[in-house]
């Protein structure tokens, strides 16, 4: 199953790279689809983000994860660089549970 | 990008020689690869073993849609949600293919080659470096799809066979490093208030469905937000 994921997800990703080197232009140049495009990672980033923050399963759960996501915001307010804030958000979870 | 020393005297300031390019892209290509570590440690983390983090990373090459992957397939969610989530957010590759075609004018045979180099980062340096005095975009493109490239897929396995040897990776806080991740991912985007609002309500809604749908489902209901935004862009 995850095979399947890794390689179907591949397939799809990179046809849509490779559409761009073929599709006529016309069909894409058009001001509502580049709106779309635009905002289409912002929407699906931030539900990803909400849901691997307080998700599990089914059922939504607060716990470390929330406090993690808070420290990974003051780093970027920091403007620490990604693996950084990864770390930073990392270290808050694992120190929560460990107190 | 980087300030030029010397205005105005010289005919190309020092970002602009071939050699500048490549060091940039190298410059680049480094801070994908410590980004890579961390995707390739959370993709571990995640369930997924050394082997699928290492094909994932070379052959998808894309890293929101990468970590959108693993963490639907974490959650429970099914490989058609994981496989849609992940082709969603690599849609924009595809106008960066348009863009690219446009400005480099690729033979076919090249085209193959260069959709797979389609990135941020080198659609970035290649359009940066058209618009200069010297023009170097196909070099820009290239040096920085091949640095990010290797450097990336070398991160990528780091990080997986690190994060394998360590045991247990919530003793470490690695299950809530994936949405310091996305965090991260999503911070730079929010770039005016229609994308602040897309935001908050794409997570509202997520959260919302979370208890009503199937895992990775309230994330691919999410994509629909944007249409709700439609009215007044522009």
């Amino acid at each position: 199953m995850m095979w399947a994921a890794v390689l179907l997800g591949s397939a799809a990703c990179y046809l849509l790279k490779a559409l761009g080197f073929v599709v006529p232009e016309r069909y894409l140049d058009k001001p509502v689809v580049a709106a779309l495009v635009a905002m289409f990672p912002v929407a699906l980033l931030s539900a990803l983000l909400a849901v691997v923050t307080v998700g599990d399963g089914m059922s939504v759960v607060v716990d470390a994860r929330l406090a993690a996501v808070a420290a990974a915001a003051v780093a970027l307010t920091l403007r620490a660089p990604f693996l950084v804030v990864v770390v930073v958000g990392a270290a808050t979870a694992a120190l929560i549970r460990l107190l | 990008m980087q300030p030029t020393e010397s205005s105005g005297q010289d005919r190309e300031s020092p970002d602009d020689t071939a050699r500048g390019v490549i060091v940039e892209a190298l410059t680049i290509g480094l801070t994908t690869g410590a980004y890579g570590v961390s995707f390739g440690a959370l993709s571990v983390t995640s369930g997924l073993d050394v082997w699928q983090t290492v094909a994932l990373s070379a052959l998808m090459f894309t890293g929101a849609s990468q970590f959108a992957l693993i963490s639907v397939l974490a959650g429970g969610g099914s490989v058609a949600a994981a496989v849609a989530s992940s082709a969603l957010l690599g849609l924009r590759n595809l106008f960066y293919g348009l863009r690219m075609r446009q400005i480099l004018q690729p033979s076919p045979i090249t085209s193959v080659a260069a959709a797979q180099m389609t990135l941020d980062e080198s659609t970035a340096m290649a359009l940066a470096h058209y618009d200069r005095p010297v023009p170097r975009p196909a070099l820009a493109f290239w040096s920085t799809g091949l640095s990010v490239f290797v450097l990336w897929n070398t991160g990528t396995i780091l990080g997986a066979l690190g994060a394998s040897s360590i045991g247990d990776p919530t003793r470490w806080g690695l299950d809530a490093a994936v949405p310091a991740a996305f965090l991260a991912l999503l911070w730079p985007q929010i770039t005016g208030r229609r994308l602040l609002g897309v935001a908050l309500v794409a997570a509202v809604l997520g959260i919302a469905l979370t208890p009503v749908l199937s895992p990775g489902l309230p994330v691919l209901c999410a994509a629909l937000v944007p249409f709700l935004f439609l009215k007044g862009a522009r």
